[in-house]
C-alpha cells in the first residue's frame, strides 16, 4: 500500500538518532577547524546511548517501514548531527560493500570484519575509472602494485583497502581488477591526509604503491582471465553503486535539512513564521523561497527511499539509484545556498554551523559518480544507448 | 510505514488508463485543441470507466467502493499523460460530485450525487479562480455574507469549466474570516437570480475545455445550499485536494513530454550524430526523467495524506509549487529538444508547454 507515515516505532527509532546526533553536533566545528585530528572512534557520550542496531528489535517486517528505507532516513538522520563526527564510528567502508558484492566466501570469511577503504580514482583519471594506471603485475605467487591513489574515503583509518589496478592496460576497461591490500603491506605509503572545503574532520587519504607485493589469492573474486568484451566483470563492480549511491544521497539530504531546520528557527525568532497554503501572492518572498527549498529536500529524499524501496523488494534500481544521487547532488546544494541567501551575513558566520553544511554538502554530487556520470547512466538508460553510443 | 508499492487493483487501474490513453486520448487531442471543443462522444467512452461514480456510495448510486485520493492520482497522471483538456473535460463531475461527497450534508448529497450517477458524462463545475492579478485561494475577493437565514454571494469568477452546460457550479467564497477558515462553498443553480454566465472564454491553454467567467451580482443563496451546512466546509481539504490533483496532471503531462522527445531525439541527426548522443540533449532529457520522477513521490505522498484524512497542507503545498515550476520546464526544454519543430502546432509539444503554463496558475480544475 502506498503510505508515507512513519509508524510510532520508526519514530522512536528516528528521534534517538537524532537525540544522538545532537550531540555530534556539538563536536562538529572544533574538528572542523582541526582538520589534522580524527574525531574519535567513539565520542565519551556514547557509552549511555543505545546503539541503532539495538533500537531495530521489537520492529514489525511488514508493519514498520523497511530496513532499507529506515537505513537512508538513519544515514539522513546522523549527517543532520554532523557529517564527520559520530556518537559511533561504524566499521564499514566502501570497500566492505565491494567486497560484499564481489569476493569469494572465503575472501568474505578473512576480510569481512576489516574496515576497507576503495581506492579507485588516480591523480590522472576520476569519473572514467576504464583509465587506470596503477599496475599489478604476477610474480611467481604474488601481485606486484605500483602507482598512487588519490581521495580515498577512510582511507588513513581502513585496515585495508580494495585498489582498482591494470592487469594488461592494453586491454582498456576489461583488464581492470580489484585487489585487496591489507595496511602495513611493504611498498603501500598512505602518504597524507588531504585538506578539503568540508567534510574536514573525514579523513581522506592519498596512498602511493611501490612494487607493493601481495599475495595471488588477493585478487578480489579471483578470476585472472580477461572477459573478451569488456563489460561483465567491470559493471559487477560497478552494481556496488546501486545501494551506495542512495544512501550518498541520504547523507547529503541529512545535512540540508540540518540547515532548514536552523534557517525556520532563526526566521521564527525574528518573528516570520512559515506557513503553508497561501499563493505565491500571498506570502513574502522570503517564506516562499524557504517552501520552495523545502520542497526540493522532500522531492530528493523520496527519490532516495524510492530507491532503497526498490531494493528491499528485490528490483532492479540502478536507473534510481542514479536518479536519487544526481537529484540529491544538485538539491543539496541548492537548499544550502539558497539557507544562506535567506539568512544573510549570519549564514556565512563561522559562529554558526550553516556555512559549514555548506561546504560539507558540496561532496555530495562529486563522489560516487558526479551528477554529470549520473546522467550519463540516467540518458542511456532512457535511448537505451551504450557506453560507446552515449559518452 | 513507507511503503511506495501500489495495490493489485491500482496496478491495474494504472496500465488499462495508461492503454487508453495511448489509444484513445492522444489521438483527439489535437484536433479538439484547435477546434476548442470536445466531443460528447469522447466524454462518455470515458464515463464508461465509471472514474467518478465508482467512489459515490452505494446508497445514492454509486459504485460504493472507498474514496481513494491515491486511486485518483494514480488515474489522473495516467489520463493527463494521454492529454491533459480531455482529462480535465472527463474527470469535471468529480469536480462537483467529489467536493460535495467529502463535504456536503446527507441531505445535499442525496440531492446532488444522484446525477453523477448516470450512464453518461454530466458536467460538473467549481468555481474557485478569479481574473484579478495576485489570485490569492486565501484572500479570495468573492464574498459570502449572511442575509437572515441565507448567504448572498458578490464577486466575479473565471475559468469555471463548462459554465456553458453545468447544471450548477460549486462556487467558492470567503466569509467574514481569514486563510482556510474563511472558505466556503455554495451549490449555486445556473439560473440563479444575479448570476451572470459568460460567453466562454478564450484561453491560451487547455483550450478544449469550455470556460466560462461568472459574475456574481447579489445572489441569494439558501442556507440549504451552503455546502457543510452550518459547519460550512473543511477548506484545506477543499485546497489542498484541488492542487494535488493539479499535480498529479502535471506529472502525466510532464511524462508525456519526456516520452515524446526520446524517440524523436534519437532519431533526429544534426552533424552525423543522432540529437540524443549530444550530452547538451542527453541531459536535458536525463533530467526530465528526475523531475519527473520526483514530482511522482510529492504527489504520491499529499494523496496518500488526503486519503488517511491527515492534514496535507504542508505536502499539498510543497506537491504544488514543485510540480508546477518543473512541469513547465520540463514542457519548455521539451520544445527546445524539438528545435523549430517544437514550435510547430504538428507536434504536441507546444499544446503542452501552453496548457503546463495554464495549469501551474489555474487552481479548481480538477479534484482528487
Amino acid at each position: 500500500m502506498i503510505d508515507f507515515e512513519l509508524t510510532k516505532k520508526d519514530q522512536e527509532i528516528l528521534d534517538e538518532i537524532r537525540r544522538q546526533a545532537l550531540v555530534a553536533r556539538e563536536h562538529a566545528r572544533y574538528y572542523d577547524e582541526n582538520e589534522h585530528e580524527f574525531p574519535p572512534d567513539k565520542l565519551p557520550e556514547a557509552d549511555d546511548f543505545p546503539h541503532a542496531h539495538g533500537l531495530f528489535a521489537g520492529r514489525e517486517e511488514g508493519k514498520d517501514t523497511s530496513v532499507g528505507i529506515m537505513s537512508m532516513l538513519l544515514a539522513a538522520g546522523e549527517t543532520w548531527g554532523d557529517y564527520s563526527v559520530r556518537m559511533r564510528r561504524g566499521s564499514g567502508g566502501l570497500g566492505n560493500a565491494a567486497l560484499r558484492a564481489a569476493g569469494t566466501p572465503e575472501q568474505q570469511a578473512k576480510w569481512g570484519d576489516m574496515t576497507l577503504a576503495m581506492a579507485i580514482t588516480e591523480p590522472g583519471c576520476g569519473s572514467d575509472p576504464s583509465k587506470v594506471q596503477m599496475t599489478a603485475v604476477l610474480d611467481g605467487d604474488e601481485w606486484v602494485l605500483n602507482g598512487e591513489k588519490i581521495f580515498v574515503t577512510t582511507g588513513c583509518r581502513a585496515g585495508g583497502v580494495i585498489v582498482w589496478a591494470t592487469i594488461d592496460k592494453s586491454a582498456g576497461r576489461a583488464g581492470i581488477k580489484s585487489f585487496l591490500v591489507e595496511k602495513e603491506t611493504p611498498g603501500f605509503i598512505v602518504a597524507h591526509k588531504e585538506k578539503k572545503l568540508g567534510i574536514r574532520a573525514d579523513d581522506t587519504a592519498a596512498y602511493v604503491f611501490q612494487d607493493c607485493r601481495i599475495p595471488r589469492e588477493n585478487l578480489l573474486g579471483l578470476n585472472e582471465e580477461i572477459p573478451k568484451a569488456s563489460s561483465g566483470g567491470f559493471r559487477g563492480v560497478m552494481k556496488t553503486f546501486n545501494m551506495t549511491r542512495p544512501g550518498v544521497a541520504a547523507i547529503g539530504l541529512g545535512i540540508s535539512q540540518a540547515a532548514l531546520d536552523f534557517t525556520r528557527d532563526q526566521l521564527a525568532e525574528a518573528g516570520i513564521e512559515i506557513e503553508y497554503g497561501a499563493s505565491l501572492q500571498g506570502q513574502s518572498a522570503v517564506v516562499d523561497k524557504f517552501c520552495r527549498l523545502e520542497a526540493l529536500q522532500e522531492a530528493s529524499m523520496l527519490t532516495v527511499m524510492r530507491a532503497a524501496w526498490l531494493a528491499g523488494e528485490g528490483k532492479i534500481n540502478n536507473d534510481e539509484a542514479s536518479i536519487c544521487k544526481a537529484k540529491g547532488g544538485s538539491a543539496v546544494r541548492e537548499i544550502t545556498q539558497g539557507c544562506i541567501d535567506i539568512l544573510g551575513p549570519m549564514g556565512v558566520s563561522r559562529e554558526h554551523l550553516l556555512e559549514k553544511w555548506f561546504r560539507d554538502v558540496r561532496i555530495t554530487d562529486i563522489y560516487e559518480g558526479t551528477g554529470q556520470i549520473q546522467r550519463m547512466i540516467i540518458a542511456r538508460s532512457l535511448f537505451d544507448y551504450t557506453r560507446a553510443e552515449l559518452n | 510505514m513507507i511503503s511506495f508499492g501500489p495495490t493489485e487493483e491500482q496496478e491495474l487501474v494504472r496500465d488499462t488508463l495508461r492503454e487508453f490513453a495511448n489509444e484513445e486520448i492522444r489521438k483527439p487531442a489535437r484536433e479538439c485543441d484547435e477546434a476548442s471543443e470536445i466531443p460528447t462522444a469522447f466524454l462518455d467512452k470515458v464515463w464508461e470507466m465509471g472514474l467518478t461514480t465508482t467512489q459515490i456510495p452505494a446508497e445514492y448510486g454509486g459504485g460504493g467502493e472507498a474514496r481513494s485520493p491515491i486511486m485518483n492520482a494514480i488515474a489522473l497522471e495516467e489520463l493527463a499523460y494521454g492529454d491533459v483538456t480531455l482529462a480535465a473535460a472527463a474527470l469535471a463531475p468529480s469536480l462537483s460530485a467529489m467536493t460535495i461527497l467529502d463535504h456536503g450534508t446527507d441531505e445535499q448529497k442525496k440531492t446532488y450525487l444522484p446525477a453523477y450517477c448516470g450512464d453518461k458524462w454530466v458536467a460538473g463545475s467549481l468555481a474557485l479562480v478569479e481574473p484579478s492579478p495576485a489570485f490569492d485561494a486565501l484572500n479570495l475577493r468573492t464574498l459570502a455574507e449572511p442575509k437572515g437565514d441565507n448567504f448572498t454571494l458578490t464577486g466575479t469568477k473565471t475559468f469555471v469549466p463548462f459554465g456553458d452546460r453545468a447544471d450548477h457550479f460549486i462556487v467558492v467564497a470567503r466569509n467574514a474570516q481569514d486563510g482556510f477558515a474563511g472558505l466556503e462553498a455554495f451549490i449555486v443553480p445556473r439560473d440563479a437570480k444575479g448570476l451572470r454566465i459568460s460567453e466562454n472564454e478564450k484561453n491560451m491553454g487547455l483550450r478544449g475545455l469550455a470556460t466560462s467567467r461568472l459574475e456574481l451580482e447579489k445572489v441569494e443563496v439558501s442556507a440549504a445550499n451552503r455546502l457543510g451546512g452550518e459547519k460550512g466546509i473543511d477548506g484545506r481539504r477543499l485546497i489542498n485536494s484541488s492542487r494535488v490533483a493539479t499535480g498529479a496532471a502535471l506529472v502525466g503531462l510532464s511524462r508525456a513530454v519526456l516520452e515524446y522527445v526520446v524517440p524523436y531525439a534519437k532519431e533526429r541527426e544534426a552533424f552525423d550524430q543522432a540529437i540524443a548522443q549530444k550530452q547538451a540533449i542527453a541531459f536535458m532529457c536525463a533530467d526530465m526523467k528526475i523531475e519527473v520522477e520526483s514530482m511522482r513521490w510529492l504527489v504520491w505522498k499529499a494523496a496518500s495524506q488526503l486519503e488517511q484524512s491527515l492534514d496535507a497542507t504542508r505536502s499539498a503545498h510543497h506537491a504544488h509549487i514543485y510540480t508546477t515550476d518543473h512541469a513547465v520546464t520540463i514542457a519548455d526544454n521539451g520544445i527546445q529538444v524539438l528545435g523549430g519543430h517544437g514550435f510547430i502546432r504538428e507536434h504536441p509539444v507546444e499544446m503542452w508547454y501552453r496548457n503546463a503554463q495554464s495549469l501551474a496558475v489555474l487552481e479548481g480544475t480538477f479534484a482528487l
